[in-house]
């Protein structure tokens, strides 16, 4: 029996390379690169860390295409690459090079510029890797942790910031609760099937009753520890103190990668192990997705702090998603991936403008920091409201379409109550959008200082700016790929 | 199955009946005179000084994660070692990668002062 084979590297590679640039870092960090003025040397590393990933990838990608074949498998089913674990690794991918090369000008302006911030983004990585890619229990359930892990101490990461500090305490005490309920869950999963394996779990949980007690309470501790991840209400308390408190540059790497990993994860659950019990979790599931929405949009409406306007707004887009999967149908999960995509440029590029408003002594994340824009910055104020009306699900932008998916697949399943109140809710977030639009053309502004600027933010923004408008108007190659997620579906 | 359980607990209920029995009978016969070296806990040897759940120092938690984390480690060597010869040169480089994945973050932690008692 073989261990170890040429197929399971094949699959390993992009992790390999993320945990071994990761680990790299962290020696280099003093090995090599002592000085503060080398850490442009780390910020290499780690792009080239990505690179070589992205190349292990590209050669699953195309190795899949080329053999027509569904999916690979490694480590006799612990590890699965298929079309869905490929398109959100491309996701974090990207997020991760964003995140990386924005941080750099950020960090200096914060005085807490470590060499081990860069570290912990490949190995946070690494983690969404293994949620993708698991079929694991165990696999994933490490692979969350990994990610987990990474995240407390990227939002503590501002060591002398009472906020930076509470935000990081927080996030620790509710993901180490959230992730006893999911491992609980997962037990329970265990102990009914005698398996860690997704797939075998399914068979054994499908074999079980639709009202079997237990398989519910695998269901219901399973769920509690998911949404929580995701932040949807009621399990959303955490999301908007620790957005807030967390250098900005992991505010949105926290609200799109660790978001996007958690819904990778989700999906993998709920339409693998517990697809049997659907009957039960989709009317959970639309309350849920209705007080997710419900308490983003609402909250959001008084928020005076841009950042945590953005974080409720980003609860509202997990509701809008958590849709999309109650749908469930090829054009529902069609709309997960693609509002995955299109929330992480456009979410990603709104948090790259506070990043911009981040200056020597001015913290630069409130509504008043924002105002005049217009005139100080017009690239950055009219690329803020690019960003922001594709949040809001305006055409011509990538938002759009995303919300064009999940409507779509609501109407084709009959769900006309949250698909009206899902648009109902939109009119009310374009409200708040809109707000801080009218606060960057119309007021005037409050400070003199010049907007950052920095090779990294300017290439961050081009980038997330061109995809959230490209994607709206030349949509067909990113739906192929979207397409092709759909054989979880059965 | 009930028969074994019986004795069981008739056991049971002598075990805690006795040394009820016996304190209370010790208290009613024995003199009562309290002295103070009485009251010491040790006959001798040197008294305790302070309460048991005293403070010290914060510096301890890094060395209480540093032993986790080298704790956690021997539960993996275990198993290796009792099934070395089955898992042969597989096993040897799985413990190496992941030997060296440990070691990469105890140079960290050296090079970071975390030994160091500042």
């Amino acid at each position: 029996m073989s261990y170890y084979t040429a197929q399971d590297h094949f699959v390993l590679v992009p992790a390999i390379m993320l945990a071994l640039f990761g680990c790299a870092v962290f020696l280099f960090d003093f090995l090599i690169f002592p000085s503060p003025k080398q850490r442009k040397y780390l910020l290499f590393f780690l792009v080239l860390g990505l690179v070589f990933a992205g190349a292990g990838l590209w050669q699953q990608q195309s190795f899949l295409m080329s053999h027509g074949i569904p999916e690979i498998t490694a480590f006799r089913g612990t590890l699965t690459v298929d079309s869905f674990a490929l398109f959100f690794n491309w996701i974090f991918l990207a997020a991760s090079f964003i995140v990386a090369i924005v941080s750099y000008r950020y960090l200096e302006t914060e005085n807490e510029h470590h060499g081990e911030y860069y570290g912990l983004i490949l190995l946070a990585n690494c983690g969404m890797f293994f949620l993708a890619t698991g079929t694991d229990l165990i696999t994933l359930f490490v692979g969350l942790e990994l990610m987990a892990l990474c995240f407390y101490i990227m939002v503590g990461f501002l060591r002398g910031d009472k906020r930076s500090n509470e935000a990081a305490l927080k996030y620790l005490l509710l993901g180490a609760f959230s992730s006893g309920f999911l491992v609980y869950g997962f037990s329970v999963m265990y102990g009914l099937s005698g398996s860690t394996r997704l797939r075998e779990v399914a068979i054994s949980l499908a074999t079980r009753g639709l009202w079997d007690p237990l398989v519910f309470l695998a269901l219901a501790t399973t769920a509690v520890g998911l949404l929580f991840k995701v932040s949807a209400v009621p399990f959303h308390m955490w999301a908007p103190d620790a957005y807030e408190g967390a250098p900005t540059p992991i505010t949105a790497y926290l609200s799109v990668a660790s978001k996007a990993a958690s819904f990778a994860f989700l999906v993998r659950i709920f339409l693998g192990p517990l697809a049997a019990s659907r009957e039960i979790w989709e009317p959970l599931l639309s309350a849920v997705a209705l007080a997710t929405l419900t308490v983003g949009n609402l909250a959001a409406l008084s928020q005076t702090n841009v950042k945590r306007l953005l974080a409720y707004s980003s609860i509202s887009h997990a509701g809008f998603i958590l849709l999309g999967l109650i749908a469930g149908n090829v054009t529902g999960i069609t709309g997960v991936a693609v509002y995955m995509l299109v929330y992480t440029f456009m979410n990603l590029g709104a948090f790259i403008v506070l990043v911009a408003l981040r200056r020597k002594n001015i913290i630069g994340d409130d509504m008043d920091d924002i105002s005049g824009l217009m005139r100080k910055s017009p690239a950055h104020a009219v690329l803020m409201l690019i960003f922001l009306c594709s949040l809001a699900g305006i055409p011509p932008t990538a938002g759009f379409l995303g919300k064009y998916y999940i409507f779509l697949a609501l109407v084709e399943t009959q769900h006309y109550v949250l698909a009206v109140a899902a648009a109902v809710y939109t009119a009310v977030a374009v409200y708040y959008y809109f707000r801080i639009v009218r606060s960057m053309f119309v007021s005037e502004t409050t400070d003199k200082l010049p907007v950052a600027s920095s090779f990294g933010l300017r290439l961050a923004l081009g980038v997330t700016g061109v995809m959230t408008l490209l994607i709206g108007i030349y949509p067909e190659p990113f739906l192929r790929l979207a397409q092709s997620t759909t054989s979880l579906v059965r | 199955m009930p028969e074994g359980y019986l004795a069981i607990s008739i056991f049971a209920v002598c075990a805690m009946a006795l040394p009820i029995v016996l304190l209370v009978a010790a208290k009613l016969v024995r003199p009562s005179a309290p002295a103070s070296t009485k009251m010491e806990p040790y006959e001798c040897g040197i008294p305790p000084v302070s309460d048991a759940r005293g403070r010290y120092t914060v510096r301890f938690y890094i060395i209480a994660i540093l032993f986790v984390i080298f704790d956690v480690e021997t539960i993996f060597l275990f198993p290796w070692a009792v099934r070395f010869k089955q898992l042969g040169w597989f096993g040897v480089a799985e413990v190496a990668v992941f030997l060296a994945i440990l070691i990469v973050g105890y140079i960290w932690a050296y090079k970071k002062g975390a030994l160091e008692w500042v």
